[in-house]
């Protein structure tokens, strides 16, 4: 029964979009150390709400993730970044 | 065992220069004698809060960087409990990639501190020219 369904047939050709493989900016620039005192710097990993992004659209990688959100959450505790906002951006 | 820390604290915007700098001398002092070694500091000065803490929106920070036992770093945080002039602190042991972000952003610090004439020459050089 499923296999009926195997072929799918468009009626139009369907729109294969090309996206920019997403790649870790600190792999790609050799960052070894991701700096808790730079919030300017941080906000690119936050959302407007001051949320962290995840990784699936930030595109780091796993072990700077960690350490991304570890400097984030330094950052919140000294006042440089704030735990809830709106508008941050 | 010695390692090396960074410690960041934020006083009250009510004290004056002159209490602030008693404030960090007291600090400075404090890792001095218990057998540490103060590798660098810096007065990022009144800054404004993401949020108000105690009340207040502004603050000054201080940052310093320090080698000391680690058993040191209780007896820091206990006096910046005990002061208070210290609305906020964070200690952060720095492991080899932080030590090399440190001292290149030292370096960067420093070549700023001395760059801003060189700059500043040329761009009166071009104003020069355009007129």
């Amino acid at each position: 029964m499923a296999n009926e369904n195997k072929e799918i047939r468009y009626l139009n050709p369907p729109t294969v979009e090309v996206r920019k493989k997403k790649y870790c900016r600190f792999k790609k620039a050799g960052i070894k150390y991701v700096d808790y005192k730079d919030p300017e710097f941080l906000k690119k990993f936050l959302n407007e709400q001051g949320k962290i992004l995840p990784r699936r659209i930030t595109g780091t990688s796993l072990k700077f993730q960690r350490k991304v959100a570890q400097a984030i959450k330094r950052a919140r505790s000294l006042a440089l970044l704030p735990y809830v906002t709106d508008l941050l951006k | 065992m010695v390692n090396q820390y960074e410690t960041v604290f934020i006083a009250t915007p009510v004290l004056s220069d002159t209490q602030m700098k008693e404030a960090v001398a007291k600090y400075v002092k404090l890792i001095e004698d218990n057998g540490g070694e103060v590798v660098y500091q810096e007065d990022w000065g009144l800054r404004q809060l993401a949020y108000p803490i105690q009340h207040k929106t502004t603050g000054f920070y201080y940052l310093i960087q320090f080698k000391a036992e680690s058993s040191f770093v209780a007896t820091l945080e206990t006096q910046y409990h005990r002061d208070e002039r210290i609305i906020r602190f964070l200690t952060v042991a720095l492991d080899k990639d932080a030590v090399a972000y440190a001292e290149k952003r030292r370096a960067n610090k420093a070549a700023k501190a001395t760059a801003p004439q060189a700059p500043a020459t040329e761009e009166t050089a071009e104003a020069q020219d355009a007129e």
